[in-house]
């Protein structure tokens, strides 16, 4: 009943889809996973990644198995494949596909299977091709092998496969390298090899986390699009639930190697029966909620599976843990295609009335009435590329005119996909790099053209945290010392001071004194990622720039790193510039708003606004890309989806660089450059067709 | 591709001409003097007349600059000059040596390409199993012998087993005959000192392959040709080996370069005149000419072989093909 109605609610089908979705229903299960456990032997003790986990897929559906990293998902995935490590040890279970236990076949039958019946599409594009051979052997070899193909039937095959998964010009794409491919053109060639043996089970882990936010969509339509019509059943792994909204049919939780909850998208997402996800879904920011409410976080992090938690996982970090929650809750079933684990789940929608006071509202932060205290004007980076013998040098616009400002107490928002320049502009600002040609005013004084002593001074108010926790702290220092570092460089405090200072900056974070004694590798990423914000703290710096500073967390340590950033913002008045490829976190934490393009601003408004009534071409496209963690509104949402990709910035178009892929592009905009304008108070856009 | 070979040639000028300027002057620089070496070795004094004669004849009473002018001179005509020493033409003395001491190097890296990468990936495909623990103990072994010393068993081993099995004790030939106009003669000579080296040169070969080899079998390329259903096979020698050669062809590169003129000790033990016996010599002499010519013979052949090497990593890595 419920994929029924999920069915009419969802974007038109052709009739050949349909009839093939409604031969689904009477169909058995492609894949029936019971009761399955697997463990892996460590140094440190035996891990057990999954346990008595069970799922079943349809043909021609998209079931999604969600999870914060450690989960098991991943784990659970490669058992189909059975690409597991050697360590890893299957304890119990079974995997049916197709009617066979892939279990129990040997190594040559679950050769055969694999590529062939059952394909798998990985994270990586980056790193999941051969770079040294051709991307039509790639494609081929499954041909070869498992349909003993001749050259020229599985030449014509790529070729078709290629043009199935939307690359242009196949036919000399097959000679090319992988690394003459960008990053969702590898994917889509991964997809074609995936599909090269019309598979009946396409499995994906993580397929679009590395990609950009347009070309995730891309992606994802053209893997919902082909499960279609194809009638392949696909198992898409991730930890992003706006993905699991807007194309999954069925969702299971995974929590600490279980399944905590499955059932329909709508079921899940709608109603949640566990804890954790109803945790995880008020954790995550939206696009179309602003930063009225703190995010409603789930204390704490995963269980190190060395030594669970006894009982209900999720029990040291749930809000309703009762005595009950002791002895581990089974899968039951809540309502008819629903199943949750958890003693509570009828109490659930009850308990959270009571709770809801708790949730307390931002503060508005205090704009004080004088003058910004950073003003970017025309600032602009262009790297040369040393030219070769016979080529002449070139220039990268990676930063081109940009002009900004934050007030004191201020966040502004910088979004763009990877390459559009937001990170370089950061680095400009902090002087990492020095500014090509404009002006940085600093609390009312230049930047750009400041000495060392000056910056030095300046250094003081200006910090950043940077985006990986695990490579910006230096391994061999203890927590301590990285904090109290710059104490010492800039004279903060006398030597037998910082000491307690450390101590306070690590409470102020929300880390314990202790951990001042500890190594990094010795603490989460959430955690170091705080000792990150406690190190640009320690200066009592006026300004932080955030790079990426939430993107490697999880979802749900993610929700607490940003209250913390939002925390401190009211409680020491800082201004951040917090650059972000994840729509959602900038709406969420930002006061303004600037979208980059290849080196430009193209729109530049209060946050509010720009979410609210986006106006360049691709402000809205990107906000048409992410999805929306609630499979109610995405089904009604209309799908925009941009084609083409971030040009070369050592090739940009002429004219508007925006205009290739452009869906309101007209002759003028690949003739002039659109500045930017005025077009309400405080919304700036840079295109001269709205 | 093409402009990438020629930039790798002309790179190799800057190089020898940097190693030219670097031996002229250390030569120079140290203390000893040929003509009163060679007037006055047995002892005994030397009229200072006939020193001044004997250093005009070399032309060593020239200034540095005109030296050195000469030197490159020759080096760029191909003209060499006779031995300060021995006063035949150079490019005769070094001309049997360096055949010999290039079929030795040839042998050896032929020896240890063919025990390295099949030793290599069976040790990284079946690691820490009997067999891998076998490949270890073998390459940690042959890293720890000096060739010379596995030289000298060889030898014993030859004489005691010919001498049990035919009677007669038989000994490797000593003089040197080129490969085509009796193999088996040249064969059954310079095969003992091949291995000999050969052996040390395939251990570090052997780690190497191994190595690289377990670090790209982690790599996710390979995790997708398994997902593809490939047999094992395919994916070590297609998708996994390949990538693993890069290092391990750089190192053979560099022995290969070694073996050219760093063979000193192990030629003294198979009685070989090779290029390592002919440059101690000349140095002890003072030859400067001959030191000059065999060290730029040297750094000739590793800026070649680095040149091979270079070629070798186009051709297996499209990415350097395409990008420089």
């Amino acid at each position: 009943m419920q994929t029924a109605a999920a069915q009419g609610a969802s974007a038109p089908l052709s009739d050949e889809a349909i009839s093939a979705r409604s031969a689904t229903k009477s169909g058995r299960p492609i894949l029936e996973i019971e009761n399955l456990s697997v463990q892996f032997r460590s140094s440190h003790g035996l891990v057990r990644a999954v346990e008595n986990v069970g799922y079943t897929v349809y043909p021609g559906e998209m079931v999604a198995i969600v999870g914060e990293s450690g989960s098991g998902k991943s784990v659970s995935a490669l058992t189909v494949m059975r690409l597991l490590a050697q360590t890893a040890e299957v304890t119990s279970g079974t995997v049916m596909f197709d009617g066979r236990d892939l279990l129990k076949l040997d190594n040559e039958e679950m050769r055969r299977i694999r590529g062939h019946h059952v394909s798998m599409i990985f994270q990586e594009p980056m790193t999941s091709l051969n770079p040294v051979l051709r991307i039509g052997l790639q494609i081929m070899e499954p041909l070869f092998i498992h349909l003993g193909m001749t050259e020229e039937a599985a030449k014509a095959r790529a070729i078709e496969l290629l043009t199935l998964v939307g690359i242009t010009d196949p036919e000399s794409r097959l000679e090319q390298y992988p690394h003459q491919l960008s990053g969702g053109m590898r994917q889509r060639v991964m997809i074609a090899i995936g599909l090269a043996c019309d598979p009946k089970l396409l499995i994906a882990d993580e397929p679009t986390t590395a990609l950009d936010v347009t070309i995730q969509a891309q992606i994802l339509e053209l893997m919902k699009d082909l499960s279609r019509r194809l009638g392949i059943a696909v198992v898409i792994i991730t930890h992003n639930l706006g993905i699991v909204a807007r194309y999954a049919d069925r969702v299971n939780v995974m929590y600490a190697a279980r399944i905590v909850e499955s059932g329909t998208a709508e079921d899940v997402f709608g109603n949640p029966r566990h804890p954790y996800a109803r945790g995880l879904l008020s954790a995550v920011p939206r696009l179309d909620r602003g930063r009225a409410m703190r995010l409603q976080t789930i204390e704490g992090a995963p269980p190190n599976l060395l030594k669970p938690p006894e009982g209900c996982r999720f029990r040291p970090r749930c809000r309703f843990a009762i005595d009950k929650c002791v002895v581990s809750p089974p899968l039951v079933e809540v309502e008819q295609g629903h199943r949750a684990a958890c003693h509570r789940s009828m109490e659930l929608d009850k308990l959270e009335k009571l709770g809801a006071d708790s949730h307390d509202a931002i503060g508005a932060a205090e704009i004080t009435t004088s003058g910004p205290i950073l003003q970017l004007q025309g600032v602009s980076k262009f790297f040369p590329i040393a030219g070769g013998f016979f080529k002449p040098a070139k220039l990268v616009r990676a930063v081109n005119k940009v002009t900004l400002d934050i007030a004191p107490g201020e966040t502004l928002g910088l979004v763009g996909e990877s390459g559009c320049g937001k990170s370089t502009l950061g680095r400009v600002v902090l002087r990492l790099d020095d500014p090509t040609d404009g002006k940085i005013l600093f609390e009312g004084s230049d930047l750009a053209n400041a000495g060392s002593d000056e910056m030095l001074a300046v250094r003081k108010k200006m910090q950043v945290i940077f985006q990986d926790p695990f490579s910006s702290l230096n391994p061999r220092m203890t927590v301590g010392d990285i904090i109290g570092e710059p104490m010492q460089v800039h004279k903060i405090l006398p030597k037998d001071k910082i000491h307690d200072r450390v101590a306070e900056l690590l409470s102020l974070v929300g880390l314990h004194g202790y951990m001042a004694d500890r190594y990094p590798h010795q603490l989460s990423g959430g955690q170091r990622q705080r000792v990150g914000i406690a190190r640009a703290l320690s200066v009592n710096p006026k300004f932080i720039v955030c790079d990426e500073a939430v993107s490697a967390l999880d979802v749900s340590i993610q929700g607490q790193v940003i209250n913390l950033l939002e925390g401190l913002q009211q409680k020491l008045g800082l201004s951040y510039l917090f650059i972000a490829h994840d729509l959602a976190v900038v709406r969420h934490i930002s006061h303004k708003v600037a979208v980059m393009y290849l080196g430009k601003i193209v729109e530049y408004a209060p946050a509010d606004e720009l979410f609210a009534n986006p106006k360049h071409p691709y402000t809205q496209a990107l906000l048409a890309a992410a999805p929306i963690p609630d499979p109610a509104i995405e089904r009604t949402r209309p799908r925009r989806i941009i084609t083409g990709e971030l040009p070369s910035p050592l090739r940009p178009p002429p004219g508007c660089v925006f205009n290739p892929r452009c869906p309101i592009a007209v002759e003028n905009c690949r003739k002039e450059i659109p500045e930017l304008r005025n077009l309400a108070p405080m919304h700036w856009v840079a295109c001269s067709e709205v | 591709m093409f402009r990438y070979v020629v930039k790798r040639l002309l790179l190799m000028i800057p190089t020898l001409f940097g190693a030219a300027v670097l031996i002229f002057l250390l030569m120079r620089a140290i203390p000893g003097d040929i003509c009163y070496l060679r007037l006055a070795a047995g002892g005994g004094t030397v009229a200072p007349d006939v020193l001044r004669i004997c250093r005009a004849e070399l032309g060593l009473d020239q200034p540095l600059i005109a030296q050195f002018l000469t030197f490159i001179k020759g080096l760029v005509t191909f003209d060499f000059g006779k031995s300060m020493w021995t006063n035949r033409p150079i490019i005769e003395e070094i001309g049997l040596r360096f055949q010999l001491s290039l079929q030795v190097a040839i042998m050896a890296t032929l020896t240890a390409i063919l025990i390295a990468i099949p030793l290599g990936t069976i040790s990284a495909v079946r690691q820490n199993t009997w067999i891998d623990y076998f490949v270890r103990t073998f390459t940690i072994a042959g890293i720890a012998m000096p060739s010379f010393w596995l030289g000298i068993l060889i030898i014993l081993g030859i004489l005691i087993t010919s001498k049990a099995w035919f009677g007669v004790a038989w000994m490797p030939p000593i003089r040197y005959v080129p490969l085509w106009e009796d193999p088996w003669y040249n064969l059954s000579m310079l095969i003992w000192p091949a291995l000999a080296t050969g052996y040390r040169y395939s251990a570090v070969a052997t780690r190497m392959t191994r190595s690289a080899l377990l670090e790209v079998l982690r790599e996710d390329y390979v995790r997708t040709a398994r997902a593809k259903g490939l047999y094992e096979k395919l994916v070590i020698n297609r998708h996994a080996l390949r990538n693993a050669l890069l290092p391990v062809v750089t190192v053979l590169g560099i022995e290969f370069a070694f073996l050219m003129g760093g063979l000193v000790v192990t030629e003294q033990v198979f009685n070989l005149n090779g290029l390592g016996k002919l440059f101690v010599e000349s140095v002890l002499n003072h030859d400067y000419q001959m030191t000059q010519i065999l060290v730029m013979l040297v750094v000739a052949i590793f800026a070649f072989t680095n040149f091979v090497v270079d070629i070798l990593y186009a051709w297996l890595d499209p990415r350097i093909r395409y990008t420089r």
